[in-house]
């Protein structure tokens, strides 16, 4: 078997006495969406930072293997190169540049290439053709992305007037943009409603069949991540407690503790009775 | 109504009474030289007479008010929380078209009858604060990166080209290049320790750079010549031309070629002309690069640079470039006024001059050219209009400021244009 597109070995993200995740392993495939829960404080977001080099962790391997390439270390590049290399991410509480148009946005994620084209502003100055085309490029995947998620009419709105939904959708065309490998989403369905996170839902299904990008979510909505997952990964203090598929996670043990936490020894039997009692009652 | 009025009143004789104990070391005290020296005397009905005008202004200013927000509540009013449909594509034509306005008549300015040497002098010191102005935007308006200390650069330009001029004898065409470069360098040297600064720290360390820029220039005697400034800078020429009557060896003079009659406005015009071809220059310049990767990069940094990194946008390489760009603007405006005046010195790089290119930038709106424009205009010609004002002329300057900052916050010009728009685009796309 191939090996899988991240490896995550041993990650341990320490602040000073605060372990924040601890001796951590996880894969991420090509053509999966593989899921990270856990209960509030687990330390997802502190996994996705080190992932995605916004905090260099204290020890761990975090393996990108590009197809065909050599496979780079992540957690040794600057924070700014991890994009680079094809891993890339939204934010929790979304980070889009607000005063700039949807399409401006979308253009400034493809900054790395254009700014090779432009060479460095010198050709794009004086425009010379190599650049032209470079541009056109620029505004041609733009524009698929924009129509793709449904954002056309919205294209040349200021990124901050746009409701939260599609200020959301905007975040995910601007990081395909960048034409990643592995598409981290840090809580894409918050402040969404029902039937916003179902598009959602069916959204991710299809960038992952069309591109075949491996796709890592952090989600607490249950019924996106269960509906859309392959894998999933459950971390509590920092520590991941269970891996496998979505019916797997379901009935796990130790899931439902972290999740509904551990009656107490005496009174689980009373719950219990109590229970038993009322649908009893309600029968009779 | 009636207890609206007494509430007024309360606040204007408190407002008088404030402005009469202000008044009494301001204005009650005056001081007279007579044989026995200088003697203070007095004079209490003018202390008195302020209190009352302050008292009768602030009445007036509180009931006006109260008339202009009933007629406004009277308005069929737009539903609470709905934003005016914004029409930026009007915004955008109509910058556009005062743009090409304005371009129009500074290039025709010189060539019109009115115009005098006043005109042409102070039209020129307009373009170098439009200059400095766009500088100062980029770092500014489009970086976000905050500069109180931007007077540096155009001190380090015009000492780069007085320094190379009388020493090595160079031109002032040779030197235009060469002072933007330098001023740049030191704007990527001053971007190396305020990488991870911002907002108060980074105002503080770049009104030190500012500063300490001045500093060196008053203290290094033997290289910037100290208090004493360096004299006899070449004036720029044109084509090997010179402007001056006599001209200096080696060169022929313009009207002496030319065959028309000798006078300085020529040479004032060239100046002018000059200075409009580098403001025009720099305006393009900036255009094309706001829609550049490297410019919509900045943009982006102001905006979130957390995104920015998390883009593969490498925030170091986008900060020094807005301050070596900022700053080479800066040094050519800097290499100019070297050249117009024949002389510099310490003294015309202060503080004050930092604080008047922020204030036409801010004035102007963040990161609109055209805002930078008309703030110059207002800064450079308002001082001048106020002339008959004499001693009183920057408190109307003041008064000026405070009154735009009040009615627009967000600057004169405070929309901003998007660098491209899918709307224009859409017909061509294969």
């Amino acid at each position: 078997m191939n090996a899988p597109l991240l490896s995550v070995t041993g990650l341990t993200m320490r602040f000073g006495g605060l372990v924040a995740v601890d001796g951590v392993n996880l894969t991420a495939e090509t053509n999966r969406i593989t899921a990270l829960i856990g209960p509030n404080g687990a330390g997802k977001t502190t996994i996705f930072n080190c992932l995605t080099g916004f905090y260099k962790p204290t020890s761990g391997e975090l393996t990108l293997n590009r197809p065909g390439q050599l496979p780079v270390s992540l957690q040794t590049l600057p924070g700014y190169q991890v994009s680079r290399h094809g891993v890339v991410r939204t934010f929790q509480n979304i980070r889009l540049f607000p005063r700039m148009t949807v399409l401006e946005n979308l253009l400034v994620a493809q900054h790395v290439g254009l700014m090779k084209k432009a060479a460095f502003g010198v050709a794009g100055l004086i425009g010379l053709k190599g650049w032209r085309t470079a541009e056109k490029e620029a505004i041609d995947r733009a524009r698929f992305w924009i129509e793709r998620l449904d954002l056309t009419s919205v294209a040349d709105e200021e990124a901050g007037n746009l409701s939260y939904g599609v200020q959301r959708r905007v975040e995910i065309a601007r990081a395909m943009n960048t034409n990643p490998l592995l598409l981290c989403l840090d809580e894409p369905a918050a402040g969404l409603n029902p039937k916003e996170t179902g598009v959602l839902g069916e959204l991710l299904q299809g960038i992952r069949e069309q591109f075949g990008i491996g796709i890592l979510l952090i989600e607490h909505d249950m019924g996106l991540v269960m509906g859309i997952s392959d894998r999933i990964h459950v971390v509590e203090y920092g520590r991941k407690i269970a891996e496998g598929t979505p019916e797997q996670i379901r009935s796990d043990e130790r899931v439902i503790k972290a999740y509904l936490g551990e009656p107490d020894e005496e009174e689980l039997p009373a719950i219990v009775a109590e229970d038993v009692a009322g649908q009893e009652g309600g029968r009779a | 109504m009636a207890i609206t009025i007494q509430h007024h009143l309360k606040g204007s004789i408190i407002g008088g009474l404030i402005a009469m104990v202000l008044a009494v070391p301001f204005i009650g005290l005056y001081t007279v030289s007579t044989d026995q020296g200088l003697v203070v005397q007095t004079r209490w009905s003018w202390v008195v007479w302020s209190g009352v005008m302050v008292l009768v202004g602030s009445l007036a200013v509180a009931l006006l008010r109260d008339v202009l927000s009933a007629r406004r509540a009277g308005r069929p009013n737009r539903a609470a929380g709905t934003k005016p449909k914004r029409d930026d594509a009007l915004t955008a034509k109509l910058s556009k078209g005062f743009a090409i306005g304005i371009t129009l008549f500074a290039i025709t300015l010189p060539f019109m009858p009115f115009s005098d040497r006043y005109i042409m002098d102070v039209g020129t010191t307009v373009l170098i604060f439009v200059l400095l102005g766009m500088g100062l935007n980029v770092t500014v308006g489009l970086a976000g990166l905050l500069d109180l200390g931007f007077v540096a650069f155009y001190a380090i330009g015009a000492y780069s080209f007085a320094i190379l001029s009388t020493t090595l004898g160079w031109g002032f065409w040779v030197c235009l290049p060469l002072s933007g470069l330098i001023a740049a360098l030191f704007g990527a040297l001053l971007s190396m320790p305020i990488l991870r600064l911002r907002g108060d720290y980074l105002a503080i360390v770049t009104l030190g750079f500012g500063e300490i820029t001045r500093i060196i220039i008053l203290n290094w005697q033997s290289f910037t010549g100290g208090p004493a400034g360096i004299s006899g800078i070449p004036r720029p020429s044109l084509f090997g031309l010179s402007f001056d009557r006599r001209p200096p060896e080696g060169l022929t003079s313009f009207h002496e070629v030319t065959g028309i009659s000798f006078a300085t406005e020529h040479r004032l015009m060239f100046l002018y002309l000059i200075a409009l071809s580098l403001v025009l220059a720099a305006a393009w310049v900036i255009k094309r690069l706001r829609a550049l990767p490297i410019g919509r990069a900045w943009e982006a940094l102001r905006e979130d640079e957390i995104a920015c990194r998390s883009l593969g946008i490498n925030p170091v390489a986008s900060k020094v470039s807005a301050y070596a760009v900022g700053g080479m603007l800066g040094g050519f405006a800097g290499c100019f006024f070297a050249a117009r005046q024949g002389f510099v010195s310490p003294e015309s790089f202060t503080f004050m001059e930092s604080a008047l290119i922020l204030a036409i930038v801010v004035l102007g709106g963040l990161g609109s050219q055209i805002g930078v424009v008309i703030a110059a205009l207002f800064i450079v010609l308002l001082p001048e209009v106020g002339r008959e004002f004499a001693d009183f002329r920057m408190i109307v300057f003041g008064i000026a400021m405070i009154a735009i900052m009040v009615w627009r916050p967000g600057g004169l010009l405070s929309q901003r244009i998007p660098t491209i728009r899918l709307s224009s685009i859409k017909g061509e796309a294969a």
